[in-house]
């Protein structure tokens, strides 16, 4: 009748699930810098911790799956938390798949766009890392959802800005670039903007599941 | 037994309020799924009985001073038009109180009989149905804001605070289940009260008189109300006036129960009047409507928004329709019960309604019933029965669990099967390959040794020609015979079979190039082709000469004539543009 000890495991799953895409969120930062910077080693590196921590994120959100139901616990809220880590399941399964697009593609990238590519990931990347404690916060303390959601919305926006920036410089001022080598860039770009994208999917689950919860 | 048919209306009444007012201990709990029914029907059951039995005495002497049913017939037709009303309003989705029906049937019974009606009881009962609710309201609003204070401090884990609202659910159910037995009892058994049998069991920790059997037989009736109907009406709780979170459900739960027993708790009371304040009134009152007020009272805190007044509306009809149309009923009913069936509905004694009706006293020895070997010998038979269903669990949850563990792992096998099958099917199409190539090589073989046959006999064919002409004396007929030899040599070297043979395979090897080549240049002949396919496997134009059967210097001009037809540049090498095509 009463799961203490599964209660427990619950627990200590979700927090090492929110932990795997935070970590997921950085590994992705460095990978994308590395590749940008030639070190191809490090790239690999990154490449195989992101797939191994999304492997591991798949494995502890189908174990969390298992134990709400069969232990029946949190009847009513369960479907929401599953929808939540559902939804930041995603930006790690993105994440992973737009850095093995680097590693198959390899996309050219003139030096000129470095660092705002750089600067477009830092910004995907924060949202991301904004989203966690967000999400950290609901299971403890729901009134403080808010107050962490506001970050990812902003890093959001800069990121759909200078995502902008960055594809009408690559059409309209490198015209010593192929318009193969223009429609790439802009795909990569759209990747990586799409990541602050899913965070924001996350934080406007999270909203409304917080106020579900304020009794 | 007479006493035991009469009083099945009483059961009936009891069924009703079963049926109806558990919801308003587990509803949210079962229809939130936090707990299943079956268990809280049990909760609700056991504890509904023990308040009914060891608290339900005080609400129902109030009711015995508001009209003293004293006669069977009466207390039988006053307890079946109260049920049917409440059975009927309950059928219509109509909120409706028992507390409510039962005063006014027994008004009505007053009414008829002619026996005064204590008009200063009614006012106290009418008092509790407007503080019952105000009070759950204060309550709820109380714990509401307690409660959510302690939430918000206590920063605990979701999955953690689901544990401790399941056990919060359970805790404040029990009580509410022990509140509602003790305080609404009287509802359902208070008529019963002057006739109940003059007997006492003695279990030896503890005494049951004659009034407390009755209270337990209502309170079994209350359980089977529980167990059979309450089921649907707990399952769609929760979404008449406010769609309560379990959080509010513990909290609406508590206050009910808290105010249920304020109202039937003799000894709240006796502390009260002894530390000089007024005693509480112990009366029945309706379970729903103090749920309703106690739900209002989070409303208030959460803001009026949520509340739906449409419902509260109906809940307030409820107050004046249900004792109107009980006393009504009752009155009428009476009529039938005693001018048609014949049957004393009354006493017909003026009882003054200050003093409850006093029993001829029995001798205490001869009606005590010792019930200590009994009641031993039921714990003991129910212990037993409890151990038989446990150790019947147990196997089944272990058989369960093997059965679980075998599925798994037949399907396990089954997977492994299947790989297996698929690896056998991969190895069967290699052998298949093999043999095929095999059969290929032995072909080959097979025409190797016909070869060398064919060949032997043309050589021994050639050597026995070649003595021939040795042997010949004619010089001229020496010189016809060798020239015939030459001869038979050269179409020998121009028809070669293995010749044939080889080219047939690097035709067959370079099929692609072949075909690429057709397409690209339709104008080239046979011959430059072969010699196309020769320069693409990097053959030197002596073994392309010897190959094609022509002198070097003739692979040279066709060389030149082929890349002319290709159109290649000067400069441009034949073989690398031929190997790259």
């Amino acid at each position: 009748m009463f799961a203490f000890k599964q209660s427990r495991k619950s627990i200590e799953l979700i927090e090492r699930f929110l932990n795997t895409v935070d970590q997921g969120g950085l590994i992705f930062k460095e990978g994308v810098k590395n590749y940008l910077q030639g070190n191809k080693d490090s790239f690999l590196d990154n490449l195989k911790t992101l797939s191994t921590l999304e492997t591991d994120a798949d494995i502890i959100k189908r174990k969390l799956e298992n134990i709400l139901y069969t232990q029946s616990l949190m009847p009513q809220l369960r479907g929401d938390i599953l929808k939540l880590l559902e939804s930041l399941d995603t930006i790690l399964d993105n994440a992973k798949s737009n850095l093995y697009q680097f590693d198959v593609e390899m996309p050219y990238i003139p030096t000129e766009i470095h660092a705002d590519l750089i600067k477009l990931t830092e910004l995907s990347g924060s949202a991301i890392e904004s989203v966690i404690p967000a999400a950290k916060a609901y299971f403890r303390n729901p009134e403080t959802v808010k107050e962490s959601l506001h970050r990812v919305y902003l890093f959001e926006k800069e990121a759909d800005k200078l995502a902008d920036a960055i594809k009408r410089k690559v059409f309209h001022e490198m015209n010593n670039l192929k318009l193969s080598e223009k429609f790439h860039l802009r795909y990569f770009t759209l990747h990586i903007e799409n990541l602050s994208d899913h965070a924001q999917k996350a934080a406007d689950l999270l909203s409304i599941m917080a106020i579900k919860r304020t009794i | 037994m007479t006493f035991l048919i009469f009083i099945t209306s009483g059961l009936f009444l009891g069924w009703s309020l079963g049926a109806n007012d558990a919801a308003n201990v587990f509803g949210t709990a079962v229809g939130s799924k936090m707990l299943s029914f079956r268990r809280a029907a049990f909760i609700a059951s056991i504890f509904v009985v023990l308040g009914a039995v060891f608290q339900g005495r005080g609400a129902a002497d109030t009711l015995n001073e508001l009209g003293a049913v004293d006669a069977l017939g009466g207390a039988f037709t006053v307890a079946l038009c109260s049920a049917v009303i409440v059975f009927a309003m309950t059928r219509k989705s109509l909120p409706v109180s028992t507390s409510q029906a039962i005063v006014g049937a027994i008004m009505g019974w007053s009414y008829f009989t002619g026996n005064p009606v204590d008009y200063k009881v009614l006012l106290k009962i009418v008092g509790t149905w407007i503080s019952g609710p105000v009070l759950g309201m204060l309550f709820a609003s109380g714990l509401f804001i307690l409660m959510r204070w302690m939430l918000r401090k206590s920063s605990i884990h979701i999955i953690m605070l689901d544990q401790v609202i399941r056990i919060s659910l359970i805790l404040s159910g029990a009580f509410g289940a022990y509140s509602l037995g003790a305080n609404n009892i009287a509802n359902v058994m208070g008529v019963f009260v002057n006739s109940a049998p003059d007997i006492f069991l003695d279990f030896g920790i503890f005494t049951i008189d004659g009034v407390q059997i009755l209270f337990l037989l209502g309170g079994l009736a209350i359980a089977i109300g529980i167990f059979t109907y309450s089921e649907r009406v707990m399952n769609t709780v929760g979404n008449g006036i406010l769609a309560l979170t379990p959080e509010a459900a513990i909290v609406v739960v508590l206050a009910h129960s808290l105010v249920l027993f304020i109202f039937s708790s003799q000894s709240l009371s006796n502390l009260l009047v002894s530390v000089g304040l007024p005693p509480i009134p112990l009366v029945p009152v309706s379970s729903t409507q103090v749920v309703i007020g106690a739900v209002l009272g989070i409303g208030l805190v959460k803001g009026v928004r949520e509340i739906k007044f449409k419902a509260l509306g109906g809940v307030f009809i409820g107050w004046f329709l249900t004792p109107v149309i009980a006393g009504i009923l009752t009155y009428f009913a009476l009529f039938i019960v005693q001018n048609v069936f014949d049957i004393q509905v009354s006493l017909n004694r003026i009882v003054d309604s200050a003093t409850v009706v006093e029993k001829p006293g029995l001798d205490d020895s001869l009606s005590r019933i010792n019930m200590v070997l009994p009641g031993i010998l039921i714990v003991t038979l129910g212990l037993f029965l409890v151990i038989v269903l446990l150790y019947i669990r147990q196997q089944r949850l272990r058989m369960k669990a093997e059965n679980e563990l075998l599925a798994e792992q037949n399907q396990s096998y089954a997977s492994q099967k299947t790989l297996n099958e698929l690896e056998i099917k991969a190895i069967q199409n290699e052998n298949e390959l093999l043999n095929s190539k095999l059969e290929a090589r032995q072909r080959e073989l097979t025409n190797l040794a016909l070869n060398i046959a064919e060949q032997r006999s043309f050589y021994a064919d050639l050597a026995a020609q070649v003595d021939e002409a040795i042997n010949t004396g004619d010089n001229d007929e020496k010189k016809q015979k060798l020239n015939d030899l030459a001869m038979l040599l050269r179409q020998k070297m121009t028809f070669s079979k293995e010749t044939a043979e080889l080219y047939g395979k690097i035709e067959l090897l370079q099929k692609d190039f072949q075909m690429k080549l057709e397409n690209d240049f339709p104008g080239l002949t046979e011959q430059e082709k072969r010699l196309a396919t020769l320069l693409r496997l990097n053959l030197s134009n002596k073994e392309i000469a010897s190959l094609m059967n022509i002198t070097p210097k003739s692979v040279e001009i066709a060389r030149y004539r082929l890349k002319k037809k290709l159109n290649l540049p000067q400069g441009k090498n034949l073989s690398q543009y031929l190997t790259n095509v």
